[in-house]
This record gives C-alpha cells, sequence and structure tokens, in this order.
C-alpha cells in the first residue's frame, strides 16, 4: 500500500461516514455541517485525481457559499422532528424505489464490463506545469461554448423566476435616497440666526 | 537536505522514505510559516492599540517590559495578555452544543493559517507552488465564515446568532466582489499562479505594478477584505453598542483568543495578497541602486505593514456602517464597479497588437 493509497481510503472513508451521518443526524445543523464535511473531503478525493481546478471551486462554491445558505436557513428554522418523522412510512416505499434504481445504476457502472479497470486504463501522468484551469477554460470557451452558454441562460432565468416570484410590493415604505443624503448641504438643514444677547436684569 | 533525504530512504525503504520526508519536511515549513506570523499577530495587536492611542491622543500600553528593560516598556504586552489567556476559565454557557462550541474557534483559524501555504515570500520562498493558488485562497478564505456561524449557533445566545446572520450575510456578498475584482487580476496575469501574478509585474518600476490599470480593482479588493475579516467599520457582526460582542459573547479564555488571533491572521492575509496581487510583492518599486539592495522579502513586508497601517486607520476614522448601508455597498456599488471592469479590460485585450505593443498599454499587458 503506497501513501496515495493511505490518502485515498482515509478520504474514502471520512466521505462514507460523514454521508452517512447526514441521513442518520437527529438533528438538522449537524446534518448539515456532515454535509460539509462530505463535500470537503470529497474535494480531497478530487485533488488525488489531479482534478485541482474542480476540488477547489467544489470548496469555493459549494462549501464557501452554498452550504453557508443552507445551514443560514436551516438554524432558522425550528423544525420538528416528530412531525418530520410522521410520514416515515408513508413515504418508505417511494424511497425505497429511488434507492434500489440507484443501486442498480451504480452496479450498471461498476460491475459492469464496460466500465472495468482493463477497459478504462488510468490517464496517462500529466507534467507538473500542467494547468487544469487552463484547460478546461479552453474546452468550455471553445468546443462547448454552446451548451456553457445555454446553462448560463438558464440559469440566468432562474434567478429572474426566483426573484419575481418572492417579490411583493409594499405599499408606503420608505427609503434612504444615500445620493440624496450625500447631497445634503448644511443650508439645508440649519437655519443660522443671528440673536443678540439678552441682559442681565 | 539531501543527507536527511537519503537518511529516510535508509530508514523507512525506498516506498516510505520519499513520502515521509517529503511529509516531514513540509511540516517544518508550516512550522516556520506559523510561527513567524503567530508572532506578528502577537505585535499586530499592539500596534494596533499604539497607533489608535496616538490617533486619540493617548499613549497606550506602555508598562510591561521584559527583564525591567525602561525602553522596552509595552513590548511585553502581547504576551502578557497571552498568559493571561491562557490562564482564564474557558465558560461553556448552559444549553450550548459543547462540541461545536469547542469546534468554532478551531474552524475559524484553520482556513486562515490553511490560506499560507500557497502565498510566496520571494521569488523562491513558497510552500506549495501550485497552480491554481488564487483559487485555493479564495476558498479558504470563504471557509472561514463557518467558525462564526457555528460559534452564534452553539452558544445559545440571542446576541451571538444575531451577530453570526450578520457575519454571514455580510461575508457571501463581499466574497462575490472580491473574487470579481481578482478575475481582472488573473486576466491581466494570465495565470492564477501567485508567483506569476508577481512576476507579470516586474518591469523595472511601480508603473508596472496592477495598481495603475486596476486601481478601482484595488480599492474593491482592499474594502471587501476589510468587510471580510469584520473589521471596523464593517464590524457589525460584533457590533458592541448594538448586539454586545457579536457571535463571540459567550467564548472566553484561550476559546475567545483563538477568534482574535483568526482576525488579525486574516487581516495579514488580506493586506499580504493585496500587496502581492496590486502592489508588486516582492518587487522594488524602482529598479535602480538604492532599492534593489534591499532583499525582496523586506520589501514585501514594508508592504504588508503599509497595507496593516490602513486597517487600523480606518478602525480610529470611521464610524460603523448601518447594516443596510454595508449590503448596499457591497451589492449595488461594488459588484456593478467589477462587472464594468471586467468587460472594460476584455475589451482592450481585444485590441490589435499594434495598440497592446505601444506604450502605454506595453507596461501591462504582455
Amino acid at each position: 500500500m503506497s501513501f496515495q493509497d493511505i490518502t485515498f481510503y482515509f478520504f474514502a472513508t471520512v466521505l462514507v461516514a460523514s454521508a452517512l451521518g447526514v441521513i442518520t443526524a437527529r438533528n438538522p445543523v449537524h446534518a448539515a455541517l456532515l454535509l460539509v464535511l462530505a463535500f470537503f473531503t470529497c474535494a480531497g478525493l478530487w485533488l488525488l485525481l489531479q482534478a485541482e481546478f474542480l476540488a477547489i471551486t467544489l470548496v469555493l462554491v459549494y462549501v464557501g457559499a452554498v452550504m453557508v445558505l443552507f445551514l443560514f436557513v436551516v438554524m432558522m428554522l425550528d423544525i420538528n422532528l416528530d412531525r418530520l418523522r410522521e410520514g416515515f412510512w408513508k413515504w418508505f416505499p417511494f424511497g425505497a424505489l429511488l434507492a434500489l434504481v440507484m443501486a442498480a445504476e451504480m452496479a450498471m457502472v461498476l460491475m459492469g464490463r464496460k466500465f472495468s479497470a482493463s477497459q478504462m486504463p488510468a490517464p496517462p501522468a500529466r507534467a507538473a506545469d500542467y494547468s487544469n484551469t487552463k484547460e478546461l477554460g479552453r474546452l468550455i470557451y471553445t468546443e462547448y461554448v454552446y451548451a456553457f452558454e445555454l446553462a448560463a441562460v438558464i440559469l440566468l432565468v432562474a434567478i429572474v423566476a426566483a426573484i419575481a416570484l418572492t417579490l411583493r410590493r409594499r405599499t408606503g415604505p420608505r427609503f434612504l435616497d444615500p445620493s440624496q443624503q450625500v447631497k445634503v448641504k448644511r443650508a439645508d438643514r440649519v437655519r443660522m440666526v443671528s440673536m443678540p444677547s439678552e441682559k442681565k436684569e | 537536505m539531501e543527507y536527511a533525504q537519503q537518511l529516510f530512504g535508509q530508514f523507512f525503504g525506498t516506498e516510505w522514505g520519499p513520502a515521509l520526508f517529503s511529509l516531514t519536511k513540509n511540516l517544518v515549513l508550516i512550522v516556520a510559516i506559523v510561527l513567524p506570523l503567530l508572532l506578528g499577530v502577537a505585535y499586530l495587536t499592539l500596534a494596533e492599540r499604539k497607533i489608535i492611542a496616538f490617533m486619540q491622543i493617548r499613549v497606550g500600553p506602555n508598562r510591561v517590559t521584559f527583564f525591567g528593560i525602561p525602553w522596552l516598556a509595552g513590548w511585553g504586552q502581547p504576551i502578557a495578555d497571552a498568559v493571561k489567556a491562557l490562564m482564564k476559565e474557558i465558560i461553556i454557557p448552559n444549553g450550548a452544543n459543547k462540541a461545536l462550541f469547542i469546534m468554532a474557534p478551531i474552524l475559524t483559524i484553520a482556513p486562515a493559517l490553511a490560506a499560507w501555504a500557497v502565498v510566496p515570500f520571494s521569488p523562491e520562498m513558497v510552500l506549495a507552488d501550485i497552480n491554481a493558488g488564487l483559487l485555493y485562497i479564495l476558498a479558504m478564505t470563504s471557509m472561514g465564515v463557518y467558525g462564526v456561524i457555528i460559534a452564534g449557533w452553539a452558544s445559545n445566545s440571542k446576541y451571538a446568532f444575531l451577530g453570526a446572520m450578520r457575519s454571514a450575510a455580510q461575508v457571501v456578498s463581499y466574497e462575490l466582489a472580491m473574487g470579481f475584482a481578482l478575475v481582472c487580476v488573473l486576466m491581466l496575469s494570465h495565470s492564477l499562479n501567485l508567483g506569476d501574478i508577481v512576476k507579470g509585474q516586474e518591469g523595472g518600476s511601480f508603473i508596472n505594478w496592477y495598481l495603475i490599470p486596476l486601481f478601482p480593482m484595488f480599492l474593491v479588493y482592499f474594502i471587501s477584505g476589510v468587510a471580510e475579516t469584520n473589521r471596523a467599520p464593517f464590524d457589525v457582526a460584533e457590533g458592541e453598542s448594538e448586539i454586545v460582542a457579536g457571535f463571540h459573547v459567550e467564548y472566553s479564555g484561550m476559546a475567545f483568543t483563538v477568534f482574535f488571533l483568526a482576525e488579525y491572521a486574516n487581516m495579514i492575509l488580506v493586506a499580504t495578497l493585496a500587496s502581492l496581487i496590486f502592489l508588486g510583492g516582492w518587487l522594488p518599486p524602482l529598479n535602480i541602486a538604492p532599492f534593489t539592495l534591499i532583499p525582496g522579502f523586506i520589501w514585501l513586508l514594508l508592504k504588508i505593514a503599509f497595507l496593516l497601517f490602513f486597517f487600523l486607520w480606518f478602525r480610529a476614522t470611521f464610524p460603523r456602517y448601518r447594516y443596510d448601508q454595508i449590503m448596499r455597498l457591497g451589492w449595488k456599488v461594488f459588484i456593478p464597479i467589477t462587472l464594468v471592469w471586467i468587460v472594460l479590460l476584455g475589451a482592450v485585450m481585444q485590441l490589435p497588437p499594434s495598440f497592446l505593443n505601444a506604450f502605454p498599454l506595453n507596461l501591462w499587458f504582455h
């Protein structure tokens, strides 16, 4: 067993354990934090595959932004665990079916002959100055530019839709206009009055 | 160094020797980076107290000294503070989530220290010379917010929770502007490697530094950096007049000190990155005799100290932003500015080569 193997098994064990923790933890905040750990170890595994751009982006986007907002919401919500557990047996057949389909799909990939190690040899080792980022950028903006732009437009539509759905116009809210605040001169607010001082009796 | 490598090879065999050697070497190098950094943090607190004191016409700490030497008066203060913090009890409040409560300070300081792995101190002095260095630093600094959120939630206190919420929203919004400002830098330098970014600013004088073509981005980056580290005037997460001390109100002793250390380590990190990316890192301002005699590492330290002074100056000068003003500045001012600048820079880069190779554009576009 080499050093790389040990690193892989360490990451893999932590990943599986934390992923199990996500679905078994009673406290939703703990579950969300375990999901963060799962993403982080997953990024470690991707680093072992020399996909440093994807690994760091996973940490940057999912750990640094998405999960923060997730945690934000989970902490604010007052989640009633008993009510969540009520529907467990009602939804169990559906969940079991989903799990079965997923297990079958994974078996097709892992046990099938098309994806075996002899069919898919390890890619040749890259030179030390090989830039993953540059290569991905070149592919995205040349060969797959239409797919990429389409995805961008779809995401933009989703953002606009989300804002449009939640935007409510309130009547009579009071706003401060910073540009007007900055523009205020002393003369607009204060009136200097010249008054002779009163004489002492 | 090679002798040590051979020694490892003899002890652990050909398969394990190199791996264990690089592990040991890296551990020693990490200690060599973290120890001076923590010392820098300790003396940054002293510098902050002294500088703010002078700005407010006070004297600041001037008692604690080493071995009774009078002219060192005040210099022992950070050490005395550290000893005091170590002696204090760490109080865990009733109803707090114990494990997360203890973990939160660790989660704050770990990314603050981990980000230093890719920082180059001179052309050769860098622990991990990776291609995606800038991305790595962005990822690490974005992890820092977890410590704050977890601290706020695990404390089981309303003040702490409010502070954590404020901090989370603030950090997430300013990260965007920060990232966009850095996109401009990597458009100019064609690289995510911090060493290459500094090398892209070589050319003889300070005019070649990215500060000149990206001046608005420098301002956006630096102000976002102040906001990211929750420093005044963006310190609503602590807001001692509104929510006592924000997310770390329930922390005491060393647990509080770790938050404190992380804040200052992050300040030094932001200043270091700004000086590497915009101020030419280890490059001297003019490539002529008196300046080139000073080693590059000293130039970097001078630039970091110069930017850190601004952090302290801001704190002594500006009143705290109101929360909605912070959000407005981040979303409605900084992000549009950075987006416009990215498009502008892209347009300039598409100019015909005859323009790019002519003065003044040839100073920055290689």
